[in-house]
């Protein structure tokens, strides 16, 4: 295990919650990720925004474990992780969400989020005791079902609930790991616009102990939320600053219009 | 901070895992067999025995989502590790049961670190390559099972030293049931506990557990251990019921048939193991006399049915005409 | 020593064609759209049956029933299609293994019904019984015929594959299934025909392993091991993975059976599993 310290985050402060260094990965002749270096720090809310196969899942799957960089490493606080399984790296506070719903269709809200609770506190492997026996984990699975207003649907079978529903569950879901840092790939993605306004008061409100790193593409909520905005094309990280840098940027204005404007 | 009274979700959870009356009627039921049909208690103890083994593939298969075609492979080697105790001397029923548990349980142990590598086809492919690859050793090795011929000379004491095994089956059923009744107690809590949600979350989405910090794994090595032993019982107990071990106990056709069965019955429903046994079996038994092809045919007519019409198998069928049912298993 | 060592190597690659044939069909499909349909070694028992009825009772020349052996598995297995596989395109594995194993014990029963439990006996050509000396060596003159065969139809289906537009639209099927629809390539319907041509293949060997290793109504059950064996280890979708597969089994199953009689089939499982543990993908296998 590596004892490196990590670069400072952008901010100055000492020890980013979530950083990266030199993270390369390619399919063949395809490049998915060049040289990412990025760091997250405590309580950040950050963007990542980029066109269509930019490369934006790639990296979240990169930084969870999913996939295996070519070269590079990935710090998580002061510990390198690029080596750990995905489980463990959970373990340790490194949570994402995913881009299309990822749940258990037969199983209720309150049985998903009660079973991320069980995992993460080590019962999960209790086969001679019941699971009501676990108040304390159930208490907790619908405080936070209730925290996301998904509180009268929690005896719900999954695929019973509608799909806005089902993205909140998958928020709740990373929330019962208690997550450092959090990765929401397109969190209201497929959510109808008057829904959504729900779903990113939630993201809005999460505790500031945890870092959280979105993919969007709707600008409006991206301005609204984040804090710092990383523009990603090609692989690359093209530019990363506040949303008055971003937006003011020619580059960025170029790789989302085109270089076309309009009156 | 517990509070004394129990919290609705709690308690909602509570009353999703109690003991239904029907649940209560079909074990009384099961006592019948002495009474009204007493010539057929033989049959009835090789129900109770095919209906744990249905169970623990249950297990694997119903709740982790273990597709095996070699299952037999823990319900035969228990079969021979209990036969060969009591012909190697020791015939006492009880230690010899949990001693054949044990060693298919090790097997499975052993074969779980294999198992819980793969998945799709390469997983049932390596099920049905390790289950015939046990049925050739066997074979081979006739002069430890007796090969084409069978186990012989298998002599068991008496239960408990007072109960000894009769033509007439008494003993047996009592015993296969008493077997099989604790032994599904132990799989109803497996299924109520948090292990028993987390290989529900396996089955349900096997991508999303390590997401949410699951070792899956751990899990399934875990479960099909414990589907091992319940096998190797199943096992353990034909051969002391019946004085004799033969191969087919290993075989692929005893694979295929459990599996008929479970589908038959409804997997991942714990009853629908014990539900599709009595069915099979019993019909077996009445059209005994029909050529076995026959038998096949209509076995496959009704696999072909139940796929295409009742694809949760029987019990499934039966709680989607109830209208609020027990909820979703 | 290196005279018997080349007769097994020799009979254990007829062999290999054999399986080959019999394989070839149900890799591509399962390779393609994922269906198990572990049913395939029954359309194998329909052509061996064909062949069986043609010759025996209708005084058929042998080679003539080929070609017909061929069509009738082939147009069986569109019916079977439409009827029933269509249902279950995005069932699960399970389901899909129990849907075919029914049907496999239903055409076994069948063909107990119709012809009984005997081994099928089969009255070959002159011109195809003995053998013929090749550089010294004895060879079969049938298992020189069976290679032939064999080889002839991996020309022509490596051939079609490359070079005809149907080729093309199998392995962008084979490769990519979302992405071929999006072309705008009927995948369906490459299905349909890709399975009807696998499951014709699987007729002809069934007709061509009569005189190899007989015919009896439990053909669909005993091969449809050996057949899975080559399809996994080969690889799904891949046409080289289970000729090397094939090549693989046959050779060694002639070896195990000629220098180790006492293991009988230990070999090919023990083959099978490790190399499935090596290459959960097969050989030649994606994804």
């Amino acid at each position: 295990m590596s004892s490196q310290r990590n670069q400072a985050g952008a901010d100055g402060v000492d020890l980013s919650a979530l950083s990266t260094r030199g993270l390369d990965k390619s399919f063949g002749s395809l490049i998915v990720a060049k040289d990412i270096e990025l760091a997250l720090p405590q309580g950040a809310r950050y963007a990542l925004i980029g066109p269509n196969g930019a490369g934006k899942t790639t990296l979240i799957n990169l930084m969870t474990g999913m996939i295996r960089p070519d070269r590079g490493q990935i710090f998580l606080g002061a510990d390198d992780i690029t080596a750990l399984a995905p489980a463990v790296r959970v373990k340790r506070g490194l949570v994402r969400t995913f881009q299309i719903n990822t749940l258990f269709p037969h199983l209720n809200a309150l049985e998903a989020v009660t079973l991320a609770i069980c995992e993460r506190c080590g019962y999960a492997g209790t086969w001679w005791r019941k699971l009501p026996a676990y108040g304390d984990a159930i208490e907790e699975a619908h405080a936070i079902l209730l925290s996301l207003q998904l509180g009268a649907h929690c005896y719900r079978a999954t695929r019973e609930l509608a799909y806005g529903q089902q993205r909140l569950l998958e928020i709740a879901l990373a929330l019962a790991t208690r997550p450092k840092v959090l990765l929401l790939d397109e969190p209201a993605a497929g959510v109808p616009q008057g829904e959504s306004a729900e779903l990113f008061s939630v993201i809005a409100n999460l505790s500031r102990d945890i870092a959280v790193l979105f993919i969007e593409h709707d600008m409006n909520v991206v301005f609204r939320f984040a804090n710092r905005i990383i523009v990603m094309v090609g692989g690359r990280i093209l530019v990363e600053g506040t949303p008055q840098d971003i937006a003011g940027d020619p580059r960025v204005r170029e790789v989302y219009l085109g270089g076309a404007r309009h009156g | 901070m517990a509070s004394s009274v129990a919290a609705e979700p709690q308690r909602y959870l509570e009353a999703r895992i109690r003991w239904r009356p029907i649940e209560i009627a079909f074990w009384l039921a099961t006592l019948t067999p002495f009474v009204l049909t007493p010539n057929y208690l033989v049959l009835a103890s090789q129900i109770a025995i095919t209906a744990l083994f249905a169970l623990s593939l249950d297990l694997i298969l119903g709740y982790a989502g273990i597709v095996s075609l070699g299952h037999a492979a823990y319900f035969g080697f228990g079969s021979y590790t209990a036969g060969l105790i009591a012909k190697w001397g020791w015939g006492e029923p009880l230690s010899g049961l949990l001693i054949a548990g044990a060693a298919a349980g090790l097997l499975g142990y052993l074969t779980s670190f294999i198992i819980a590598r793969f998945r799709h086809l390469a997983l049932i492919m390596i099920t049905l390559g390790l289950g015939l690859l046990l049925a050739e050793v066997a074979n081979s090795a006739s002069w430890l099972t007796g090969g084409a011929d069978g186990l012989q000379g298998v002599r068991m004491w008496k239960l408990f030293g007072v109960f000894a095994f009769d033509l007439y089956g008494t003993v047996a059923y009592s015993y296969s049931l008493a077997i099989l009744f604790l032994l599904f107690l132990v799989a109803r809590r497996v299924i109520n506990s948090p292990f028993g949600l987390a290989l529900r979350g396996i089955r349900e989405n096997a991508i999303r557990m390590p997401a949410i910090g699951a070792a899956s794994s751990a899990h399934i090595r875990k479960i099909y251990t414990i589907a091992a032993v319940m096998a190797g019982i199943a096992g353990a107990l034909l051969a002391q019921t019946t004085e004799t071990v033969s191969l087919e106990t290993l075989g692929f056709q005893r694979s295929a048939d459990v599996l008929v069965i479970l589908i038959l019955g409804g997997a991942g429903r714990l009853y629908g193991g014990i539900v599709g046994a009595i069915i099979y079996m019993v019909a077996r038994d009445q059209f005994s006399g029909i050529n076995p092809q026959y038998w096949y045919f209509w076995i496959g007519t009704l696999l072909v049915a139940v796929v295409v019409f009742l694809p949760n198998g029987i019990l499934g069928g039966l709680a989607r005409l109830m209208p609020s049912g027990r909820g979703e298993p | 020593m290196i005279a018997s060592a080349f007769g097994v190597l020799f009979d254990g690659f007829a062999y290999g064609m054999l399986l080959f044939l019999l394989s070839v069909g149900l890799s591509v499909t399962l390779g393609m759209m994922n269906f198990v349909n572990l049913a395939h070694c029954s359309f194998a028992m329909l052509g061996g049956y064909v062949t069986v009825t043609l010759t025996n009772s209708l005084g058929w020349p042998f080679l003539a029933t080929l070609p017909i052996a061929f069509l009738a598995a082939a147009v069986v297995s569109v019916v079977l299609e439409r009827v029933l596989y269509r249902r279950l395109y995005r069932a699960t594995d399970l389901d899909q293994c129990l849907l075919t194993i029914g049907i496999v014990f239903i055409s076994v029963a069948v063909a107990a019904y119709i012809y009984g439990t005997i081994q099928q006996p089969l009255n070959l050509p002159s011109y195809l019984r003995g053998t013929v000396s090749v550089m010294g060596q004895n060879l079969g003159v049938y298992r020189l015929f069976l290679i032939g065969m064999s080889l002839l139809a991996t020309v022509v289906l490596v051939l079609a594959l490359e070079y005809t537009r149907f080729g093309a639209k199998v392995r962008a099927a084979v490769d990519n299934q979302r992405m071929a629809r999006g072309l705008g390539i009927d995948v369906d319907r490459v299905f349909a025909m890709t399975f009807a041509l696998g499951s014709g293949l699987a007729g002809l060997g069934g007709a061509l392993a009569i005189e190899i290793v007989g015919l009896d109504h439990a053909f669909a059950f005993t091969y449809l091991v050996y057949v899975l064996i080559v399809v996994a280890v080969g690889g799904l979708g891949s046409i080289a993975g289970s000729f090397a597969a094939a090549t693989l089994l046959g050779i060694s199953d002639m070896a195990g059976k000629y220098y180790f009689p006492e293991l009988g089939a230990f070999l090919i499982y023990f083959v099978m599993v490790t190399l499935l543990m090596w290459r959960p993908m097969g050989l030649f296998g994606r994804r």
